[in-house]
């Protein structure tokens, strides 16, 4: 039980830790007191004078974010002389502030707004000029409007300490005083969006929003990205049918602020130009837009025909589609069409991970768990390229709790800058990890699972580990078995096969850099866009995105988390929908497409799946655990597909915004990871 | 960019003077006395100093931006320094100042075209119980008077 003080807030007796800050006590004790600089997680600044309090036996006002409490102290927080400090420093802070209010893209959730309105005064006694500098862009994400700032430095901190990219800063001083880039006129940074979401006015705004409506306006959709593996939630603002915004303030799901540019900003494939919205058959060289059931019955019929005659199925799944499309797929080419050939670009290995952690308890760690182990190693990868929230949290767990990171990578990654103990190879780290009380590894695309494992139990300490993998539901694909198991051909293999009799491709682009050497393949595609691999097809079927979607997806560490649906495109239709209406005019029985009903039946018959449904329905992180048997081992290669922070496979083609950065395609850190970056 | 011996001694010196983990402690140091040897504090010694202390060189920006005494342009020879805040004011620093812009006929961070010169109003330098206080470069002169300034200012332009 840790040491506590008693202490009087309001009147209110308040009990806290001993050296809790007094804006934290009374928070918990249900007192707002007034900050804007004041950041949970953050270091601290005391430069917005908005937290004043009185303290008794206490000459002057004290600033409440940065007093920890006492044994027997007394404090007022809305007394009249608080009040009238508060008051004050509005006045002050609205000296060179526009009133562009009806314009700002903060307007009704500022929270200077909210303040002036509880403690300002109606006017002003400064008579003077306001002074004023124009808007500057600093990058196609960040703008910054100088007279609106505050300078509460929420910006500048979460950059240096929460994403450890140091891009901002702040020049003069006095009323001169500004937020400045680190390249003098723009921003070379990850472009993240934080300093925009934190900032407390409408000082930093970002491209893909500002302007575009009243917050009001929008409708908002906590779901989860649909980019990389870590699976933060990222909440939609829609208005008419169309995604403006993504943010998280308001800190549900695993990430809880925390996103990067392709959570915040990488929507925007949604409705870009070239989404299909019809589904296209083959005609000659190019394609003609037919109608759904003419599609589905084309489909159905080939299928029933190449199944009859006994022709080969080549089925290739997604790492963006849900865990329910995933296995109903899988179920579909199994006991459908009677194939084990079913795969999708495998990007980690899963199959030799699960095998070598088989039967043991806490060996998967946690979102969590990289924020909270005494240790996290990184073996092979580029985290916060790769996985920013992943390294987000590692960064945090090192500045919140002295956590010791160490680094095994054969090139510079930012890790590097504050980790504990950097080498080529783990043999190395050796002595000091074994010293460690506990420890997380994560194991990335150029270590070797079963090596790295090994590794870690020599060690004798406490090990979880993690094994990564590049996409939304990379995961969920591997676990809903969209592999080859018991015998069947491998992606590649597939590809290679001379006489296959279909290839079914879902939401994937596996032909981007191969061939299909079979030529009377019958090839139908469901995906967003032409691709590559939609091309060679005979019936491309549009599909939804994660999106327009309900379903679940795994994240990189195993938790189980819940799509809702934020939009519409017309003439697309979720894949579950598609593969039900093929099952249906093929005459199949497999159960009702429906993203509950499959998830029922994930959760019986999936192992490591019979998770609480209350904590996925109301939009938290449920782990599984996939640890009871051996794996066998799949033919065909794993291979990362070597993403940035500013790539997400084919889906990055469809960003503007990923492809208007000037950091894209990412080469800021040192490339470290291999593959073919994607594009 | 390297600098004299006796500097960068006296850099090694500082950066052994703070705990490990704490050398961006040096970067004010740095900075004035490297500005002392290079007239001016140029990007080039920005990106010197970070690197030398171990932080992105925006950090070192937001020091020199933030501390009047560091300049991005040379100042003169001679930069003269007359304050005006409240004790000084008192007692004629104001008066002063108008006087030190009309001899040497520049003002506030201007230099005379011959480079000898340079005059900065500055914020109190804690010579208060000596007030009106000047200081040019690193020496102090209490009481000063419009002739004892002329008479310094004088004796600066005859010393070559």
């Amino acid at each position: 039980m840790p040491e506590t003080v008693k202490l009087t807030i309001d009147g209110k007796a308040v009990e806290a830790e001993k050296g809790t800050l007094l804006i934290e006590a009374a928070r918990a004790a249900g007192i707002e007191i007034p900050s804007f600089c004041y950041y949970e997680g953050l270091t601290l600044q005391a430069a917005c004078r908005m937290c004043l309090v009185e303290v008794e036996k206490t000459p002057k006002l004290q600033v409440g974010c940065t007093l920890p409490v006492a044994e027997g102290m007394v404090v007022h927080t809305e007394s009249a002389v608080v009040k009238q400090a508060r008051k004050g420093m509005l006045e002050f802070l609205l000296t060179n502030h526009p009133l562009d209010c009806p314009v700002c893209d903060k307007g009704g959730e500022c929270e200077l707004q909210d303040m002036v309105f509880r403690y300002g005064a109606g006017e002003s006694r400064f008579l003077e000029r306001k002074v004023h500098v124009d808007e500057k862009q600093w990058s196609p994400v960040v703008f910054f409007d100088a007279p609106r700032c505050i300078l509460c430095y929420r910006c500048v901190r979460i950059c240096n300490e929460g994403m450890g990219v140091n891009a901002l800063g702040v020049a003069n001083r006095g009323v001169i005083s500004e937020i400045v880039p680190n390249r003098h006129d723009h921003l070379e940074c990850d472009e993240c969006g934080a300093c925009i979401d934190i900032c407390p006015v409408g000082a930093l705004t970002s491209g893909i929003y500002r302007y575009q409506t009243r917050p009001w306006e929008m409708r908002h959709v906590g779901t989860i990205c649909t980019h990389c593996a870590d699976g933060c939630r990222t909440t939609l603002g829609v208005r008419n049918g169309k995604i403006i915004r993504g943010n998280n303030r308001d800190r549900s799901g695993i990430n809880g602020e925390f996103l990067c540019i392709k959570g915040r900003y990488a929507f925007d494939f949604v409705d870009h130009p070239e989404r299909l919205q019809s589904p296209l058959m083959r005609c000659g060289e190019g394609f003609e837009p037919v109608s759904w059931s003419k599609a589905v019955e084309t489909v159905a019929a080939r299928f029933n025909e190449i199944k009859v005659r006994g022709g080969e199925f080549g089925v290739i799944g997604s790492n963006h589609t849900t865990n329910e499309e995933n296995f109903f797929l899988a179920k579909m080419a199994r006991q459908g069409l009677g194939t084990k050939n079913i795969d999708h670009h495998r990007t980690g290995d899963l199959a030799a991970f699960f095998d070598a952690l088989a039967g043991r308890k806490d060996a998967l760690a946690s979102t969590q768990d990289l924020y909270l182990a005494k240790a996290v190693l990184i073996a092979g990868a580029d985290l916060s390229q790769q996985h920013p929230l992943l390294a987000f949290q590692a960064r945090a767990n090192v500045r919140h709790h002295a956590a010791h990171i160490y680094t095994a990578a054969p090139g510079p990654v930012r890790e590097d800058k504050y980790s504990f103990a950097r080498a080529q190879n783990l043999e190395e780290l050796r002595d000091k990890l074994a010293r460690e009380e506990n420890l997380v590894i994560v194991i990335g695309p150029l270590a070797e699972a079963r090596r790295t494992i090994a590794f870690g139990d020599s060690l004798g300490v406490p090990v979880k580990y993690v094994c990564l993998v590049d996409y939304s539901n990379s995961r969920g694909a591997f676990d809903m078995g969209v592999v080859p198991r018991g015998g069947g051909k491998s992606l590649e293999q597939m590809l290679a096969a001379p006489d296959l009799g279909a290839l079914w491709v879902v939401g994937a682009n596996p032909l981007k850099n191969a061939e299909l050497a079979s030529r009377q393949a019958f090839v139908v595609v469901q995906d967003l866009f032409l691709t590559e691999t939609a091309r060679r097809a005979d019936i491309v079927l549009p599909a939804a995105s994660a999106y327009e979607k309900s379903g679940t997806v795994t994240n990189v560490c195993g938790e189980v988390q819940k799509l809702r649906p934020a939009v519409k495109v017309m003439g697309a239709k979720t894949d579950l929908e598609i593969f039900g209406l093929i099952a249906k005019e093929m005459g199949l029985h497999l159960g009702i497409p429906l993203p509950d009903k499959v998830f029922e039946e994930i959760r019986r018959t999936v192992r490591g799946y019979d998770v609480p449904l209350p904590v996925i329905e109301t939009g938290g992180a449920a782990p599984t655990a996939p640890l009871n048997g051996r794996v066998e081992e799949l033919p065909g290669a794993v291979r990362s597909a070597g993403d940035t922070l500013f790539t997400s496979g084919t889906l990055s083609r469809y960003s503007k915004i990923l492809n208007s950065v000037m950091e894209a395609p990412g080469a800021l850190y040192g490339g470290l990871a291999p593959g073919d970056g994607s594009r | 960019m390297t600098f004299s011996p006796a500097l960068e001694e006296r850099f090694a010196q500082m950066l052994r003077a703070y705990p490990e983990g704490r050398q961006r402690s040096a970067v004010v140091p740095m900075l004035i006395y490297a500005q002392d040897e290079v007239g001016s504090i140029t990007p080039e010694l920005i990106e010197e100093v970070a690197r030398r202390c171990g932080v992105d060189p925006l950090q070192v920006d937001e020091v020199v931006g933030y501390y009047s005494m560091l300049h991005r342009r040379p100042m003169g020879k001679y930069h003269v320094q007359v304050c005006t805040n409240i004790s000084c004011m008192l007692v004629g620093g104001e008066q002063l100042y108008e006087h030190a812009r009309k001899t040497l006929g520049i003002g506030h961070k201007e230099v005379t075209p011959d480079g000898r010169f340079s005059l900065e109003e500055v914020e109190c330098m804690g010579a208060c119980s000596w007030a009106p206080a000047v200081q040019i470069n690193y020496d102090f002169h209490h009481f000063v008077t419009p002739e004892k300034l002329d008479q310094l200012i004088d004796s600066l332009r005859k010393a070559q």
